[in-house]
């Protein structure tokens, strides 16, 4: 690492634009061709598959909220375990403007779920982000199942144990409602929103501030040293996050109409890690590829077989863990790296 | 009077469910606190103990402390192998791989346990003279939780004597404290863990077994309790053995008394504390390692 660098210095044609390293790192931001083939297949699937869009839709929420926690994670490297606590921020924000009918409009409401997000992440974040490793695991966990008993015992206003049901969303834009029959409006409207958050993630990884995030996952001692203010860096990295994965929880109380304590739940927190993982984290496009395989797996094999479902699963996180540090998307470069030609230079 | 004696009976109880904690965490402490390695399974070790222990009793008539001891032996034994086969390989990995590979390895057990011995709970069989009640003088309380007390309290000081008496424990703490250093000065580092995590998965097993008669024994087990398992050891210090017991005690007797007097929502108490303690100490009440 030291050496390259020096080498590079020493070089009289550093500046220059024209070196393969330079060029790379000019290029890193572009678009490439593939990076439209989700929104093409999100869009081949609305008109292939009219009879799975509700799957389609709860698949959009997962990949935005892992893609919500890839930001933390993936980025920043902010090892937490209590991702959920944002997800059910969100969620009972618009559960409960639209049960106790204060508000119903769909798109100011996601945009209160992401303040309501936002403002947790940023308070937790203050105070938790001085922690590390298993105190910081066991604070983020700790903040998400307080918040949990907070919203059962609420009962009044949150409806407990038994959530609450059979909200109403007012249509989008005033037209286009939500129908839990044909979830066409559902699918579209959850299409666009994270197509809007994953434009503002993209913009954000490549920027200097996600470069430095970056930085900080990486070795936290140089950041320091080269004068990066961390902390601050850090907290507002998990605020975005944060946001973002309470307009995951928004959306997810506005397509399936209720809101209940599984939104805060242990088990939805470590299900999205899961997928992120599994599909590569700090890579933006690991949370489609962790997603869609999960869920795809999930939906025809846990009806049928839930106990094979739980093995097969353990198995493959073993597996991952053991041989696939950077999941599918990783496997997949190597596969790529080996059979593609090589340029020429 | 009669107040007196409710308060002391709901103590006695707390106790008794801490001292479960505590025989259950104490190898998660220790081997996190030679490690830094997340052993989320941990849980899964005591569910597996737990099981070997009431199914030995239930089926294959074993006595009480023969099913203890084979319950303990054999997930001793299990852990052993799957130290060596899984666990090592990752030690230098990053916690993210570590938290993977023991959700991965919770799964497995419980889907296992589900698939041979079936979804429903495992009622434990306490033997005749640990079933009734016993008389502490001013009042009746039941015999097992009085036994489990004493077990807990016995199992404690012979573990802080083998810490602080014995050339092992010594190599532990000095591993806990310093790793790198501990290494350099000969103390072998892997065959200590493989020793260390051996013992607290059978301890865990043991806590699985004898917790089973108010904990119940399910293959949701795991992850059930897996909270509480991780709070004991992070509040009470990694690789404090003291630190976890009185860590246990404290949840246990808060955990029994506000799910006595708040029934619904009551261990918010509890979050808000731990989260409380971590943010004053990160390290937690008795941590060894001050970086």
């Amino acid at each position: 690492m030291n050496s390259k660098a020096a080498s590079v210095e020493s070089t009289p044609a550093a500046g220059r634009l024209d070196q393969e390293a330079a060029r790379a790192l000019i290029r890193r931001h572009h678009l490439r061709w593939w990076e439209a083939l989700p929104w093409l297949a999100a869009a081949a699937f609305y008109f292939a598959f009219p009879d799975y869009l509700g799957f389609g839709t709860t698949l959009m929420i997962t990949i935005l909220f892992a893609l919500s926690l890839d930001l933390a994670l993936g980025y920043a490297g902010i090892i937490t375990l209590g991702h959920a606590a944002f997800f059910g921020a969100g969620a009972y924000t618009v559960g409960l403007l639209a049960f106790h009918n204060i508000w119903t409009e769909p798109i100011t409401s996601l945009v209160l779920a992401a303040l309501a997000g936002a403002a947790i992440g940023l308070a937790s974040g203050l105070v938790l982000l001085r922690t590390q490793g298993l105190t910081l695991l066991m604070l983020t966990l700790c903040t998400m199942a307080l918040l949990q008993e907070a919203a059962n015992m609420a009962h009044d206003y949150t409806g407990g144990f038994d959530g609450l049901p059979s909200l109403d969303i007012a249509p989008v834009f005033g037209r286009f409602e939500f129908n839990p029959l044909y979830p066409d409006t559902q699918y579209l409207y959850t299409l666009a929103i994270l197509f809007v958050c994953f434009v503002f993630i993209r913009t954000l990884v490549y920027s200097p501030f996600g470069q430095s995030l970056t930085g900080i996952r990486e070795n936290l001692l140089r950041m320091h040293a080269v004068g990066a203010p961390v902390r601050r860096r850090l907290v507002v990295c998990y605020t975005l996050s944060a946001a973002i994965a309470g307009i995951a929880g928004g959306l997810w109380a506005q397509t399936n109409a209720y809101v209940n304590l599984s939104a805060l739940d242990l088990d939805r927190a470590a299900t999205v890690l899961i997928i992120l993982i599994l599909g590569g984290y700090g890579r933006l496009y690991g949370a489609f590829a962790g997603a869609v395989v999960y869920l795809t797996l999930e939906h025809f094999l846990a009806r049928f077989y839930p106990t094979a479902w739980q093995l097969g699963l353990g198995l493959l996180l073993v597996l991952v863990a053991l041989y696939a540090r950077n999941g599918i998307l990783g496997l997949g470069e190597v596969v790529w790296r080996r059979f593609r030609p090589r340029r020429a230079t | 009077m009669n107040a007196a004696i409710d308060f002391a009976s709901i103590i006695l109880g707390g106790l008794a469910a801490g001292t479960v904690l505590f025989i259950v965490s104490v190898g998660l402490s220790v081997t996190m606190g030679l490690m830094g390695f997340v052993n989320l399974a941990h849980g899964a070790f005591a569910m597996f103990g737990g099981y070997i222990i009431v199914l030995a009793m239930n089926r294959a008539h074993f006595g009480f402390a023969a099913a203890l001891a084979l319950g303990f032996a054999g997930t001793a034994a299990l852990s052993v192998i799957l130290e060596q086969s899984l666990y090592r390989r990752l030690y230098r990995a990053g916690e993210l791989d570590q938290v993977l590979l023991t959700i991965g390895l919770i799964l497995i057990f419980m889907a296992t346990l589900t698939i041979l011995v079936g979804p429903q709970s495992q009622p434990l069989q306490l033997p005749p003279e640990l079933g009734g009640q016993i008389n502490l003088g001013f009042m009746q309380y039941r015999t097992y939780s009085i036994f489990l007390i004493a077990v807990g309290l016995l199992i404690v000081v012979a573990i802080w004597l083998a810490f602080e008496r014995t050339r092992i424990g010594a190599q532990i703490r000095a591993t806990v404290d310093n790793r790198r250093m501990a290494e350099s000065l000969g103390i072998n580092v892997d065959r200590l863990f493989t020793i260390t995590f051996a013992f607290g998965s059978g301890m865990a097993a043991l806590g699985g077994g004898l917790g089973a008669e108010f904990l119940g024994l399910d293959p949701q087990y795991a992850l059930k309790y897996l909270v509480y398992f991780l709070i004991a050891v992070s509040v009470g210090g990694l690789g404090s053995v003291v630190g976890v017991y009185y860590a246990s005690l404290l949840l246990g007797t808060l955990d029994f008394v506000l799910k006595l007097y708040l029934p619904k929502g009551g261990t918010i108490f509890i979050y808000v504390l731990t989260i409380l303690v971590l943010l004053w100490r990160p390290r937690g009440l008795f941590g060894r390692k001050s970086a």
